[in-house]
């Protein structure tokens, strides 16, 4: 399982990540329980306490929550909540750059508008 | 926060030789610590002398709040795997178990059992009669079967292969999760462990150099690649452990977290920033302080 999982970014935030992905996806519904964390850090070979912090940050974001004895579950609206979130950070990850990077080569807004368009055809 | 282990001010002299130096530590009850360091860095000098095999020139240590020697009520807390462990030779496995069984108060042998299996061993093959691989996963079901609320292991992998390795830690994990306890693994194999390592200790030359929660720890250094001269003025005021020229490029180990504007002008040069591996970070900061003592000897 270790290619899950990269060194260059923290542990934590890239197990909060794959749980972000899997309600994104579909695979974790609202309402649903999570896998534990000593579920987690057996599959991603990892300290629990590395997997309660991934887990954790996601209660923090209201996108899980806890219910007393049996688990983490997640949270209703999580789904469109991480939609949101999402769509920011394809703004800030890849139409600011893109637009950086079209700066760079002199391509004007209308050449762009146009490679989009021509990118979504030939998809 | 109760402690497992405290080690206050410990020093242990062979003759001329101090092997451990004036240490202090303690070690948090329930996590995994890796204590690390290279061959004759007095790792395993500090374990003997914390599960009270051999005594301390100097200084105390305390087990759970007691002292060790010669008090059986803290030794049948601690369960000590050690490398090339030897074991009676007319016994089988089996045997092992039944005498590890009566040594721990916490033993669980239908787990033993189920490891047994896991590991493919011969329960009645008499211990002579072992590889070295096969007497290696002996001594890791006899520390993980203990659940002793200290359980050490130096080492404990001479001879076992990749995947026996790799069930070894996939057990470790799994049972430390259903009944945590106070882990401390000694090893050479750095990146196998480094991801369920909660705290780091690092020993060179008999004094501690590194004692940090692993998460920090993995923030501490960074490898900036890029171009030679934008490198430079990038590094420059920096604290530079290596560095590694190819052709026009560098690539520099940089200790020290970065701060926001680090990042952006790293980004305006162009540069490349990847984290340095615990593995590397051991390396790099226990060879660089051999040269410099070799140089001071000069």
């Amino acid at each position: 399982m270790d290619s899950l999982i990269d060194d260059s970014r923290p542990i934590f935030v890239q197990i909060a990540e794959r749980i972000e992905d899997d309600i994104i996806k579909g695979g974790l519904l609202e309402e649903s329980q999570v896998p534990s964390t000593n579920q987690f850090a057996s599959f991603y070979r990892i300290n629990p306490a590395t997997a309660a912090k991934g887990v954790n940050l996601l209660v923090d974001q209201g996108i899980l929550y806890k219910k007393r004895g049996i688990g983490m579950f997640v949270a209703k609206g999580a789904h469109a909540k991480l939609m949101e979130k999402r769509k920011e950070q394809f703004f800030a990850q890849y139409v600011v750059k893109m637009i950086q990077e079209a700066e760079k080569l002199g391509i004007t807004s209308e050449e762009l508008t146009d490679m989009i368009k021509r990118g979504v055809k030939t998809k | 926060m109760s402690h497992a282990v405290e080690v206050h001010r410990l020093t242990k002299s062979y003759g001329d030789v101090t092997a451990v130096h004036d240490v202090s530590f303690s070690i948090e009850a329930n996590k995994i610590y890796g204590l690390l360091g290279r061959n004759g860095a007095g790792k395993t000098t500090l374990m003997k002398i914390i599960t009270a095999q051999i005594f301390a020139t100097y200084g105390e240590v305390k087990v759970f709040g007691e002292v060790p020697y010669e008090n059986s009520h803290a030794l049948s807390q601690i369960c000590f795997i050690k490398e090339s462990q030897k074991y009676p030779e007319n016994f089988r496995i089996m045997d092992v178990l039944d005498v590890a069984a009566s040594i721990f108060p916490n033993w669980d042998m239908e787990y033993a059992y189920t490891l047994i299996e896991d590991f493919e061993l011969p329960l009645k093959r008499r211990m002579e009669k072992l590889s070295r691989g096969m007497l290696s996963s002996v001594g890791i079901i006899i520390g993980l079967a203990s659940r002793a609320p200290l359980t050490i292991f130096d080492e404990p992998y001479l001879g076992l292969d990749a995947v026996a390795r790799s069930l070894f830690y996939d057990r470790l994990i799994e049972d430390y999760g259903e009944h945590p306890r106070t882990i401390i693994l000694s090893t050479h194999l750095i990146d196998e462990v480094s991801r369920f390592l909660e705290h780091v200790i690092v020993i060179d030359n008999g004094k501690i150099l590194i004692n940090e929660d692993n998460d920090v720890l993995r923030e501490r250094a960074i490898t900036v690649t890029g171009q030679t001269t934008k490198v430079e003025s990038f590094t420059a005021g920096k604290d530079v452990i290596d560095r590694t020229p190819l052709g026009g490029f560098l690539s520099a180990h940089v200790m020290g977290e970065l701060s926001t504007e680090d990042r952006k002008q790293s980004e305006e040069l162009g540069l490349e920033l990847t984290p340095v591996s615990l593995q590397q970070l051991i390396v790099h900061l226990t060879s660089a302080k051999t040269h410099k003592k070799e140089e001071e000897v000069q």
